[in-house]
C-alpha cells in the first residue's frame, strides 16, 4: 500500500489523528525546550556531524580496531553482512547453548532483520522487554516510532491488550497500575531468561566497549542477569573515541525526548566472570548506501527519532503508514535505498519543508535527500501514466511563453464559467475538500501590458 | 539625495511573478509591483517568463524543467536583483538550477533571486512601507522561505530570533500580529503533495487555520500564495470567518 492510502485510512479517524499529533507534538516541544537550554547546542550539533562523516569515511579501519579491542576485551565479534546471516548467527549461539528463552531490550536492527519470527519459528521465546516494544509485541504489530514504539496506541487500548494477553482487571486505562503489571510479568520473563538480547546505541573503536541507552534499564536487567549477552549492532553505530560520547550522549536524549540524558546509559566493555558477551556487526545495505555520495550522510543517524516528532505528516498519517522498519523522514531516505520499488512512495510523503533537517542532531539533510530520492525513482520506478503525461506537458507549457499564456487564458476562463459543482467534483483531487480560487479575467501579464499601452 | 535613494535609482531589478499569481492571483503581483515602485525602484517585468521550474522538479521530473529553467534565466539575465513575491520560488532557483549548465548568467540569477521582504529588509535596508492595515494578523511562515531561504529564525534551531516578514509587518501601522501556538509548522500545501497525499495535506491546511482561529486572527498573511491558496481553498469551503491576504498586498494599503 502506498503511503498516501495509508495516510488516507488513518486520517478516517479525525480525533485519533489529533491525539496521535498533539502527543507527538508535546515531545517535539520538549525537546525544543531542552535544546534552547543547552549552550552551544548548534556546535554540539555541527560536532556530532563532522564525528559522524569522519567515521563513515574512515569505516573500515575503526570497524577493524572496534573488533580488536573488543575481543582484547574478551567479546566474541560477529559479521553478518546481511539480516538473514544475522538471525543465522544469534541462532546458531542460542543453539550452542540449547537457548529456549530470551528477553530483548529494544533494537530497531533486529526489528530490520525480523529476528523475532526467525527465533520464533524454532520455538525459541522472545520477550520484547522494553514497554512500548513489549506492548506492540502483545498487539502482534511493528513498532510504528524508534523511541516510542507504542505511540499509536492509547492507553486505553493498551488496558484492553493487556486484559485479554496477561489477564490484568479493567483499569480505565490507568498508566500506573498497566506499567507495574507489566513490571510484574517481565520481571517473570528477565529471570528465566537464558540470554540477553541488546541493541547497541555507540560502540567506540579505542576501547572495544557499547553504550546501550534505555529509560526502564531493561537493557541491564536483561544483561546482568542472562549468562550470555548478545549485542546487535548496524556498522554505522561506531564512533571512534569514548570522549565523543560526550558530544553524543548529550544530543540523544534532548533530542529525542527532551530529556538532559537517558536515564540509563550503560556502557559494556568486557563479559563477567561465567559470563559470555557477543557483539554481532550488521551490514545489510549500509555498505550500499554508504556507496552513494547523495545518500551517505543518512547513515549518521543516531536513532533519535526527532524528525518523527517533529514531521507534521508523520504526526498526522502514523508510523505503520510508512510500511518500513524506520519510519518517518529518516526511514523515507534510508528505506528506498534498500527496495527501491517498495519504498517508492516515501520520499513524496512530504512537503519538504525541511523541519526534519533542523531538528536533526546530526544535521543529516533529510529533505534534500526526499528531493534526490524523487528524481531517481521517476526514472527507476514505473510511475502513473497521468502523472508522466502531465508533468511533461507543463514543462513544455512553462518553456513556452506563449503557449503559457494561452494556457492560462483557458483555465482562468474555465474557473469562471464552469459550474464550481463540476470544477470541484472528479478527477479534481484539489477539490474533494477546497475550493479553488475564482478565474480572474485578467493575469497579471495583461494587467501589466494594460498599464504600459495607457501610460504611451 | 542619500547614497541608497540614489543605488536604488540605478540598480535594475526584474519582477518574477510565479505563474499561479500570474493566472490566479495577479493582485497580489500588483501590490509586489506598487510596494517596489513606491521605493522608488525602477522594476522591470520581462514579459516572456512563465514558472521558475519546481512544479516539475519536486515532483520528481526535474528533467522535464530543463527548459522552463532556462526560459528564467533569457528572462532574467542582466538584472542586478530579481524579485519575487515568493520564498518558494526564490528557493528553488536558488538551490536547484544546477541541473543546468553553470554559465555566468545562471550564476548571476541565482545569487540574484530575492523574496520580496528578504529584498525589502536585507538589501534596500527599509523597514517603515507608510502601510496601515488596522486588523489582527497571523503570519504563515512559509517553509521553503523560513528553513530553505532563512528568511526568518526557526523553532527548531538555536539561535537569535530573526524574520524579515515581520520585521517589515511590525512598522504597518495598528496591525496587532498574533501569536501562534505552533509559530512554523508547514501548512501541507507541498506542490503536488496537495494532491498525492491529498487527505494529509487537507489535515495539515485544517491544524494551521484553526491555530490562528484560536490565536484571534482575522486575517492570514504570508510570503507565498501558494501555501495560501491552499489555506484559502480550505477556509472558503468551510465558510470560516477568517481572510488571507499575501504579505505585499498590507504592504500596498498606504496611509493616504
Amino acid at each position: 500500500m502506498s503511503h498516501s492510502k495509508a495516510a488516507t485510512l488513518f486520517n478516517e479517524n479525525e480525533a485519533k489523528v489529533n491525539w496521535h499529533d498533539k502527543a507527538l507534538w508535546f515531545v517535539r516541544h520538549k525537546r525544543d525546550l531542552s535544546a534552547h537550554a543547552v549552550k552551544g547546542w548548534e556546535s554540539l550539533r555541527q560536532l556530532g556531524s563532522q564525528i559522524k562523516a569522519h567515521t563513515l569515511s574512515n569505516l573500515d579501519n575503526y570497524l577493524i580496531q572496534f573488533e580488536e579491542n573488543a575481543l582484547k576485551n574478551g567479546i566474541q565479534v560477529h559479521w553478518a553482512a546481511d539480516g538473514d546471516e544475522h538471525n543465522r548467527i544469534v541462532h546458531s549461539i542460542l543453539k550452542a547453548s540449547n537457548v529456549k528463552k530470551v528477553v530483548k531490550s529494544k533494537s530497531m536492527l533486529t526489528e530490520e532483520c525480523h529476528l523475532n519470527p526467525f527465533l520464533e519459528a524454532d520455538g525459541i521465546e522472545v520477550i520484547d522487554t522494553d514497554l512500548g516494544e513489549y506492548i506492540v509485541q502483545l498487539a502482534k504489530e511493528p513498532p510504528s516510532h524508534i523511541v516510542l514504539p507504542a505511540i499509536h496506541k492509547t492507553k486505553e487500548e493498551v488496558d484492553e491488550l493487556f486484559q485479554k494477553n496477561i489477564g490484568t482487571k479493567p483499569s480505565g486505562g490507568d498508566p500506573q497500575y498497566l506499567t507495574n503489571e507489566a513490571r510484574k510479568h517481565l520481571r517473570e520473563k528477565f529471570i528465566q531468561a537464558d540470554v540477553a538480547i541488546t541493541g547497541v546505541n555507540f560502540a567506540v573503536a579505542e576501547t572495544g566497549e557499547f553504550v546501550v541507552c534505555t529509560n526502564e534499564g531493561n537493557a541491564d536487567m536483561g544483561a546482568h542477569l542472562a549468562p550470555i549477552h548478545i549485542a546487535c549492532m548496524g556498522v554505522e553505530k561506531l564512533i571512534p573515541k569514548q570522549e565523543h560520547l560526550s558530544v553524543f550522549l548529550r544530543l540523544l536524549a534532548r533530542s529525542a525526548t527532551g530529556q538532559p540524558i537517558t536515564t540509563y546509559s550503560s556502557h559494556f566493555k568486557r563479559p563477567r566472570k561465567e559470563q559470555k558477551m557477543h557483539i554481532v556487526l550488521v551490514d545489510n545495505g549500509r555498505s550500499v548506501q554508504l556507496g552513494r555520495p547523495d545518500f551517505r550522510a543518512s547513515l549518521q543517524c543516531i536513532r533519535c527519532g526527532a524528525c518523527m516528532n517533529t514531521c507534521p505528516i508523520y504526526r498526522r498519517s502514523g508510523g505503520h503508514s510508512y510500511n518500513a522498519t524506520i519510519p518517518g523522514p529518516i526511514g523515507s531516505i534510508l528505506s528506498p535505498g534498500k527496495d527501491l520499488k517498495k519504498h517508492s512512495s516515501l520520499p513524496f510523503a512530504s512537503t519538504l519543508c525541511g523541519s526534519c533537517s533542523d531538528v536533526c542532531p546530526v544535521k543529516i539533510d533529510i529533505h534534500k535527500q526526499l528531493y534526490k530520492w524523487r528524481q531517481i525513482i521517476t526514472k527507476e520506478v514505473p510511475q502513473p501514466i497521468v502523472k508522466k503525461i502531465s508533468m511533461k506537458m507543463m514543462g513544455n507549457t512553462f518553456s513556452k511563453p506563449n503557449h503559457f499564456k494561452k494556457v492560462g487564458k483557458i483555465a482562468r476562463w474555465s474557473l469562471r464559467h464552469i459550474p464550481k459543482s463540476i470544477i470541484n467534483s472528479k478527477p479534481n483531487i484539489w477539490g474533494k475538500e477546497r475550493d479553488l480560487p475564482d478565474g480572474p479575467k485578467e493575469s497579471f501579464d495583461d494587467w501589466y501590458k494594460k498599464r504600459k499601452k495607457d501610460e504611451q | 539625495m542619500d547614497v541608497l535613494f540614489f543605488n536604488k535609482k540605478i540598480m535594475k531589478v526584474g519582477l518574477f511573478i510565479p505563474c499561479y499569481i500570474n493566472q490566479l492571483y495577479p493582485q497580489v503581483g500588483i501590490a509586489t509591483l506598487q510596494v517596489l515602485e513606491r521605493l522608488n525602484i525602477e522594476v522591470v517585468y520581462p514579459s516572456k517568463q512563465t514558472c521558475c521550474g519546481q512544479p516539475m522538479a519536486n515532483s520528481g521530473y526535474e528533467n522535464e524543467s530543463v527548459g522552463t529553467c532556462n526560459n528564467f534565466i533569457n528572462n532574467f539575465k542582466g538584472f542586478d536583483y530579481i524579485v519575487t513575491p515568493s520564498g518558494s520560488c526564490a528557493y528553488h532557483v536558488k538551490n536547484h538550477y544546477n541541473i543546468i549548465d553553470q554559465t555566468v548568467d545562471v550564476i548571476n540569477v541565482r545569487n540574484n533571486v530575492y523574496e520580496l521582504c528578504d529584498f525589502i529588509v536585507n538589501i534596500l535596508k527599509v523597514k517603515n512601507l507608510k502601510a496601515h492595515f488596522p486588523y489582527k494578523v497571523g503570519i504563515h511562515k512559509s517553509c521553503h522561505g523560513l528553513r530553505g531561504l532563512r528568511l526568518g529564525s526557526c523553532s527548531e534551531i538555536v539561535g537569535e530570533s530573526f524574520s524579515s516578514i515581520e520585521d517589515v509587518l511590525n512598522e504597518v501601522e495598528n496591525i496587532q500580529l498574533m501569536p501562534l501556538t505552533r509559530k512554523d509548522e508547514c501548512c501541507g500545501f507541498g506542490g503536488t503533495f496537495a494532491v498525492a497525499e491529498e487527505a494529509i495535506s487537507v489535515k495539515m491546511g485544517k491544524d494551521r487555520i484553526q491555530d490562528h482561529l484560536n490565536n484571534g486572527v482575522e486575517v492570514i498573511t504570508g510570503t507565498d500564495t501558494s501555501c495560501l491558496m491552499h489555506l484559502e481553498g480550505l477556509i472558503n469551503r468551510n465558510k470560516q470567518p477568517i481572510k488571507v491576504l499575501h504579505v505585499a498586498e498590507i504592504l500596498n494599503n498606504i496611509i493616504k
